[in-house]
């Protein structure tokens, strides 16, 4: 199974700005310097052997959307949440199909805006002979995307998309077959109410579990998720704030934190766990040294399973 | 758990030991409440020493902020000292160290804490 993050962000998307740019150009240049670099080839190795990551990656700023790939001969398509990074998706898919129409299986987690936003830029939509399947275990789950796109939000109406659309229930606790993915989902706490997904095929598996806070004197609701992460080759897991800031200032507002995120993950003995939803007011160097914290803090507290942490962002693509 | 109380002055000191973990966490606090009553109702401050402390998960920073926040409300202050590297790396990559001010050394959190306090701990 392959994963393929288009985005990342949480609650907002977010650039780089031009004064990020140019210092990150400036300091580019600085550490170039007198090392030859004439040719685009010299600069591009140069830049990906020996450059400062902190100056030639970005985390990037799409909203949540993450396509995976259950490998087999299938031709379908599957991705969790519709937030800004489905436009790029949406551009990948109708450039691979090369004009033969597919189904996209869409897994929702909720219908906050920055997960649906990206649905009025998702090229298939508007494909006469595409097929694209929402599921969600939401009862407003249609109402909120058709919300979006009518008057004053949107100039096309939900009416007006040439693509043949559905909407399709699951229930929490509830395993269901799609096109050879089972997707099993489960009530997480944010306003609203959000749910995560377990997706299994071909002998791996994964958790997407975004936009969950998680209540630590809720030992039993604790234990549900530890089983709910079991053995799971990642867990994508909304990290979005400092421990501090999520069981303080910002409690109840439906996140969680890399020091949780470590916790369940080394109780389920998951393989992987990925650090994702960033908070948008992070820059690349603050969720880098977010990630290296978060790799100590594994280390620390390490015991007989080893557990793999990453950081998501928007172009990483992952096999489990 | 055993919380070795120590009075300085005005002054309690506290010292949990071992882990503080989502297992201990409840006894930790039950074995807390009596001590803070007593500490905050004479207006006193407490000093975590968590010079004993292996190790402390998110539930145990989480009973920390607790008993943090019933100090204040009552106009008392807990401050944290002496926590051992691994702890004090948890404090910060946690952030914690933005909400409980943390000192190196007793000495130094009873200072920060109440001058009699640390005149008293330089008596003894």
């Amino acid at each position: 199974m392959r994963l393929r993050f288009w985005g990342t962000r949480g609650s907002l998307p977010v650039s780089l700005t031009w004064r990020d740019m140019r210092e990150r150009l400036a300091r580019a240049l600085v550490a170039g310097s007198g090392r030859g670099l004439d040719t685009i080839e010299k600069a591009c190795a140069f830049v990906e052997r020996d450059l400062d990551p902190a100056l030639s990656h970005t985390f990037g700023g799409h909203s949540p959307c993450v396509e995976f790939q259950p490998g087999g001969a299938g031709e379908e398509y599957f991705v969790c949440d519709m937030g800004s990074g489905a436009r790029a998706f949406g551009e990948h898919v109708l450039a691979r199909q090369a004009g033969a129409p597919a189904t996209v299986n869409v897994f929702m987690s909720h219908t906050h805006w920055d997960h649906i936003m990206g649905f009025p830029f998702f090229g298939p939509a508007y494909q006469r002979g595409w097929r694209i399947r929402i599921h969600g275990c939401h009862e407003t789950l249609e109402r909120a995307f058709r919300l979006q796109q009518d008057p004053p939000c949107f100039p096309v109406p939900f009416s007006q998309l040439a693509a043949s659309i559905e909407f399709v229930q699951l229930a929490p606790g509830v395993a269901s077959e799609v096109s050879g993915v089972r997707v099993t989902p489960k009530l997480q706490v944010h306003s609203g109410d959000s749910y995560g997904f377990r997706i299994a095929a071909g002998g791996r598996s994964f958790v997407y579990s975004t936009d969950s806070e998680h209540r630590l004197e809720q030992h039993a609701a604790s234990e549900e998720f530890v089983a709910f992460f079991r053995d799971a080759d990642a867990v994508i897991f909304d990290a979005m704030y400092s421990l501090a800031d999520a069981v303080s200032v910002k409690a109840d507002w439906g996140h969680s934190s890399n020091v949780i995120g470590v916790e369940l993950c080394q109780l389920a003995r998951a393989k992987r766990l990925v650090l994702f939803h960033h908070e948008p007011a992070n820059d690349d160097r603050a969720l880098a040294r977010i990630l290296q914290e978060t790799r100590r803090l594994e280390e620390l507290t390490r015991g007989e399973h080893r557990l793999e942490v990453v950081a998501a962002y928007d172009g990483l693509e992952m096999e489990l | 758990m055993t919380l070795n109380p120590r009075a300085y002055a005005d002054t309690l000191v506290l010292a949990p030991a071992g882990r503080l973990d989502h297992e201990s966490c409840d006894a930790f606090r039950a074995d807390l409440q009596p001590h803070l009553e007593r500490a905050l109702g004479a207006s006193g401050g407490i000093v975590f020493d968590l010079s004993g402390l292996e190790y402390i998960s998110s539930g145990g920073l989480r009973c920390f902020m607790l008993a943090s926040n019933e100090a204040r409300a009552r106009g008392g202050k807990i401050v944290v000292a002496a926590p051992k590297p691994v702890v004090a790396e948890i404090f910060q990559i946690s952030r914690f160290n933005l909400i409980f001010d943390v000192h190196p050394t007793l000495r130094q959190a009873l200072a920060a804490v109440s001058p009699q306090a640390a005149a008293a701990f330089d008596t003894r």
